[in-house]
């Protein structure tokens, strides 16, 4: 792949491709929980990933707070790997002619970095405020419960994300102290974020197709007008 | 700091007290009183549930949600460029700062990198919406505490501030200026001459405020000791931006994060206080307005010339990946966890903002305050319902 980097700045490779905080994180996690680690991901000087096995979720983030230092609590929310059975919502002509009819069709299920197996996945990040590293955390979700245990005993901030995971995805927390709806009225019925929840407001007013692209500052588009 | 915890925790062993009393030896109720929807407390329409025993707070649980407008399912099918337009409006009151992290997110899966000026004008208008922001809660918090005084002034320097933003972007909330690669627009003639004769306002009206309020009695005996986070359940909650560094942690993601800004070469400091109260978030906040005003002299001075744009594609497809880009935005750390399946769009946009996890802290905060410390505590968290709901 070429990179579209502007031709004034330094190359990125003066990152230190050999990063050895987050390598030494990564083989701390390694040792404690050996083939609990399913998955790594290094991406060098600027971020890290590890998928753990769903049984050890809470051991996980006992062992990052208490033995790792990370007690800065980030975020946790779901990732919804299902392709959208609603194709990309965009079929306008326009699209059509640029990416082909077939694209409506939907893809086999993929996953992201640090790969994965269940249709569900969550991700949390945590920091270590005095090594000044940050860490995502990546874990399956069972296909057929749903249920994973929850953090808010090892993080108290995990009590808010954990009930917005539960209404937006549907996913149920083991251990939570009260897994209601956050955002939600009471009785809303359906998991906004899950792909196979139709946006209605794009099913009934079709996608207008790519109708604002803008031309570049800088760059005249067409013959003698200054953009700016 | 300890005799601070301990007025804390005197009041909870109180709550504690006060409710095996409401439950089990007088047989009394205690009276459950909502704060909200529509409260001039809340800044939009968060809904507090208090349930009290006299003038005690027993137990508060927030609701949120009556603005949730759904930005991360909105954000799936929408193309990058469309998306700013919605996240413009998570923070209101700092919009530009909202758009940064999300296209340095998406600038990083497609491995572009602004030029120097674009990152330079970025960081200028970031600081910039950092100050319109924060300066409304300089002057909120004062009026919330009952001084009407400085939210005049406020309001009167936000508009310098709004009118440089304006000039510069064309919007005075939603500037929708940031673009994958770069900036939309340089900025105009005489803008540079006129934000250093804004800053000096900025510096003026802090002092001002610092002479307002600081030392006023008032505002000292209602906000000293009061609603103390301590540096642990701070970070154990996620709490962030002024919240965080006024309770002595010394985190700040535009020095330690390296980002696709230009703060490494400024010379600013950032402030923390020990003491995790009320107090010390304002104060907090107050020298934070200051540094910022001193870094846009700064930036405006050192501005290297240059293009404002990479070379992108027109139509803009970002190639598949997971990517997470943080900027420290005027209410605390705002991140987005972008995964993108190399389409136009993207898959999956988590939008991590500030707010949400400063109030998250609320009901554990709340416990065994007395009822007007309540707006003391909500005030001085400072957050933005757009930014808790999304």
């Amino acid at each position: 792949m070429s990179r579209l980097s502007s031709t004034d700045t330094d190359s990125p490779e003066s990152d230190a491709p050999v990063d050895t905080a987050r390598t030494a994180l990564l083989e701390a996690l390694a040792g404690e929980f050996g083939d609990a680690v399913l998955g790594t991901h290094l991406d060098p000087g600027r971020d890290v990933w590890a998928r753990v096995h769903t049984d050890a979720w809470e051991a996980v983030g006992r062992f990052l707070r208490d033995g790792l230092d990370c007690r800065y609590f980030c975020y946790l929310s779901a990732v919804d790997w299902l392709p959208s059975p609603f194709g990309r919502s965009m079929d306008s002509d326009v699209d059509n002619l640029l990416e082909g009819v077939g694209a409506k069709e939907p893809e086999p299920m993929t996953h992201g970095v640090t790969g994965g197996d269940t249709r569900f996945q969550l991700i949390a990040r945590v920091y270590s405020i005095a090594a000044h590293l940050g860490v995502h955390l990546k874990v399956d979700v069972p296909d057929d419960t749903h249920t994973i245990a929850s953090w808010t005993r090892v993080y108290g901030g995990a009590n808010w994300h954990e009930r917005e995971t539960f209404e937006m995805f549907g996913i149920t927390f083991d251990g939570h102290p009260s897994l209601r709806k956050l955002y939600l009225p009471g009785d809303f019925e359906g998991f906004p974020l899950r792909k196979d929840f139709p946006l209605v407001s794009r099913l009934v007013k079709p996608w207008p197709g790519i109708v604002d692209v803008e031309g570049m500052p800088g760059v005249a588009d067409d013959e003698g007008g200054d953009p700016s | 700091m300890t005799a601070v915890s301990e007025r804390q925790q005197l009041a909870y062993i109180a709550s504690q007290a006060a409710d095996m009393r409401v439950n089990v030896e007088l047989e009394t109720e205690g009276m459950t009183l909502n704060i909200g929807p529509q409260h001039p407390a809340t800044h939009g329409t968060l809904r507090i549930i208090v349930k009290l025993d006299g003038e005690q707070v027993v137990a508060a649980d927030p609701v949120p949600g009556y603005m949730h407008r759904g930005y991360e399912k909105l954000s799936e099918v929408r193309t990058y460029p469309q998306v700013t337009t919605l996240i413009n409006r998570i923070d209101w009151l700092g919009s530009f700062a909202n758009e940064v992290p999300f296209i340095l997110a998406a600038e990083r899966l497609m491995e572009v990198e602004a030029p120097p000026r674009a990152q330079w004008i970025r960081t200028i208008l970031f600081e910039l919406s950092r100050i319109a922001n924060v300066a409304l809660f300089l002057g909120d918090m004062a009026v919330q505490l009952g001084a009407v005084t400085p939210v005049f002034y406020a309001f009167r320097d936000r508009e310098y501030v709004l009118n440089l933003i304006e000039s510069a972007t064309g919007g005075r909330f939603h500037p929708n200026f940031d673009r994958i690669g770069g900036l939309k627009d340089d900025l105009p003639k005489g803008w540079i001459a006129e934000t250093n004769q804004v800053m000096q306002k900025v510096q003026a009206f802090c002092d001002e405020l610092d002479a307002l309020l600081l030392g006023n009695e008032i505002f000292n005996v209602r906000t000293r000791g009061i609603g103390v986070v301590p540096a642990e359940v701070a970070q154990s909650y996620g709490l962030s931006g002024a919240n965080l560094r006024a309770s002595g942690v010394d985190w700040d993601h535009r020095r330690d994060t390296p980002c696709g800004l230009v703060y490494d070469k400024l010379d600013w400091k950032v402030w923390t206080h020990p003491d995790g109260d009320s107090y010390a978030r304002y104060w907090v906040r107050l020298q934070e307005v200051r540094e910022a005003a001193k870094m846009v002299v700064q930036l405006c001075d050192g501005l290297p010339p240059g293009p404002i744009m990479a070379k992108v594609p027109r139509i803009i497809k970002v190639p598949a990946g997971e990517a997470w880009a943080v900027t420290e935005n005027p209410l605390g750390e705002m991140g987005y966890y972008i995964v993108s399946k190399g389409d136009l769009v993207p898959d999956r946009v988590k939008i991590r903002s500030a707010s949400f996890n400063n109030i998250s802290i609320v009901p554990w905060l709340l416990r065994g305050v007395y009822v007007p410390d309540v707006i003391s505590i909500l005030a001085s968290l400072y957050f933005i319902l757009g930014d808790i709901d999304r």
